[in-house]
């Protein structure tokens, strides 16, 4: 163990992770500068420095513009549409013991099998990789939702409905109070789902989008303003990953305290 | 009370096989008489002739071998690398806290991105697909077995070493039995992610393969063939999936 051998604040965890990360990046700029024919791979030093010629290769800030409102729309309505048919499915009982079966078939199966006919149907447009979005985004939702609902104790329900409350005062006052962590735990999942769904069908087709420069960087052996572009790519998926888990950690909480 | 159960059981299954007909009917219906586009919904009949005429001349042979050779690559390579690094982590728990929430992190990052890099650095041919399906599936395995070796519970482990347990008993009577399971679930999870980037890989960028095979059918207009390979694959995945979930429930049995 080196480790022994260093101070002790340099052994903490979060420093020594980063030390980690900065060793990786001095090897790959070794790599990149004397290994790797520079046609292929470009240096993390580079990458960075020009990380505003990706932004300014005309159509580029458009094409993320483009892709960020597709990841957000994707990600609502995987939201409301999840929540419908998990509510719907999950507060009859009779419901989910028929259709959970179909769902979590559904879930399993390959979507990217069906890539090609949400182009047919849906154009080469957003409106495709929205639609491929959904498609990987509700199921979670459904699922969490709907384990959720089945979590709540009966007798909550029984005593609510004895009390008088109308349908709405239990879904509003009983289910959903009893749903929001699962409810934050399917949003995390459904975020990972519409991310993948939304980048694999812009990488298959697209006119103007990410799937467009992606290509065109590597048809035309630009490794630094592919690494760029890649680089912005993952921080955008970071950020709005940490924005739902955040968000999960937070109402998580609150439901235990 | 029983027989209520059976009832019921009953209804569940015949709500499921009415809904799923009613699907092939209203498919059927809306390919027949309401004139929807052959283009954008080919009649199921001739769909299901094509899917026999497929698996009876065996053209889905090549393609099935391309993509099941590439997944077997992927997976050996992700398999060894990560159970070997999760179980170096896991040997020490600064180990653990330093690099596992890295690895978390990077897991959570759609991989999907790097395989324009990928197709950059190993080709258009089945390097590229073996190569991404490996980074993927890693993760979920080296995660796994990090999460199994790391948190055996303490009480097992003190107790063997003052039974004088030796290096290797240790292994394999007490930190083998108590991972398996959680290393097993990261294979499992693992296998269906390599398939998955595998299969879509292919269809964004390939030369042959089964997903390859559908999006060539797509660009040739070809609709009721690539609806049969649709179910062709569809098929083949879920038989790979249930083989795989049965393998873990029988292997985490043995200890």
């Amino acid at each position: 163990m080196t480790a022994t051998a260093l101070p002790r604040w340099l052994r903490t965890p979060f420093i020594a992770r980063i030390g980690v990360i900065v060793i990786l990046l001095c090897l790959w700029e070794i790599a990149a500068r004397w290994l790797i024919d520079p046609m292929f791979l470009s240096p993390p030093s580079r990458v960075f420095t020009s990380l505003q010629t990706v932004f300014e290769t005309r159509g580029v800030p458009a094409a993320l513009r483009v892709t960020f409102w597709e990841l957000g729309i994707a990600f609502v309505l995987s939201v409301a549409i999840g929540l419908a048919i998990g509510l719907a499915v999950g507060l009859a009982p009779f419901a989910r013991k028929s259709f959970m079966p179909i769902i979590l078939l559904l879930y399993g199966t390959p979507q990217i099998t069906i890539l090609p006919l949400f182009i047919l149907y849906f154009g080469i447009g957003p409106a495709s990789k929205i639609a491929f979005g959904i498609s990987h985004g509700f199921f979670p939702i459904i699922v969490t939702v709907v384990a959720g609902v089945q979590n709540i104790k009966p007798i909550l329900l029984t005593s609510a409905r004895s009390m008088g409350a109308s349908r709405w005062q239990i879904l509003r006052y009983v289910v959903f109070p009893h749903m929001i962590p699962s409810f934050f735990a399917g949003m995390r999942l459904a975020m990972t789902g519409v991310l993948l769904g939304v980048l694999l069908a812009e990488l298959y087709v697209s006119t103007a989008g990410i799937g467009y420069f992606t290509t065109l960087f590597t048809q035309t052996f630009d490794p630094t303003r592919l690494l760029g572009l890649i680089a912005v790519l993952a921080a955008m998926a970071i950020a709005l990953n940490e924005i739902v888990r955040r968000a999960e950690l937070h109402f998580g909480r609150w439901h235990a305290e | 009370m029983r027989r209520a159960d059976k009832e019921g059981q009953l209804a569940t299954r015949a709500v499921q096989v009415t809904f799923l007909l009613a699907l092939i009917g209203l498919w059927y219906l809306a390919a027949t008489r309401w004139h929807v586009s052959p283009l954008l919904l080919p009649n199921p009949v001739p769909v299901w002739d094509d899917f026999w005429d497929i698996l009876r001349t065996g053209e889905f042979l090549g393609d099935l071998r391309v993509t099941l050779t590439e997944l077997a690559a992927a997976f050996a390579i992700s398999a060894s690398c990560g159970v070997i690094t999760g179980y170096f982590i896991s040997r020490s728990q600064y180990r653990i806290r330093v690099l596992e929430p890295l690895f978390a992190g990077i897991y959570s990052i759609p991989i999907i991105l790097f395989l324009p890099l990928y197709i950059l650095f190993f080709g258009l041919g089945p390097a590229s697909k073996i190569a991404l399906g490996a980074t993927i599936s890693f993760f979920p395995i080296a995660l796994n077995t990090i999460a199994g070796f790391g948190y055996v519970d303490r009480v097992f482990v003190v107790a063997a070493r003052s039974m004088g347990a030796s290096d290797y008993q240790m292994f394999r009577y007490v930190l083998l039995p108590a991972a398996l399971p959680i290393i097993l679930t990261g294979m499992r999870i693992g296998f269906t992610v390599a398939l998955l980037s595998i299969i879509g890989s292919e269809a964004i960028a390939s030369l042959a393969g089964l997903g390859h095979r559908i999006v060539h059918l797509a660009e040739a207009m070809e609709m009721t063939r690539m609806f049969a390979y649709i179910a062709f694959v569809v098929a083949i995945a879920a038989i790979l999936n249930t083989l795989v979930s049965s393998l873990e429930r029988r292997a985490g049995r043995v200890r």
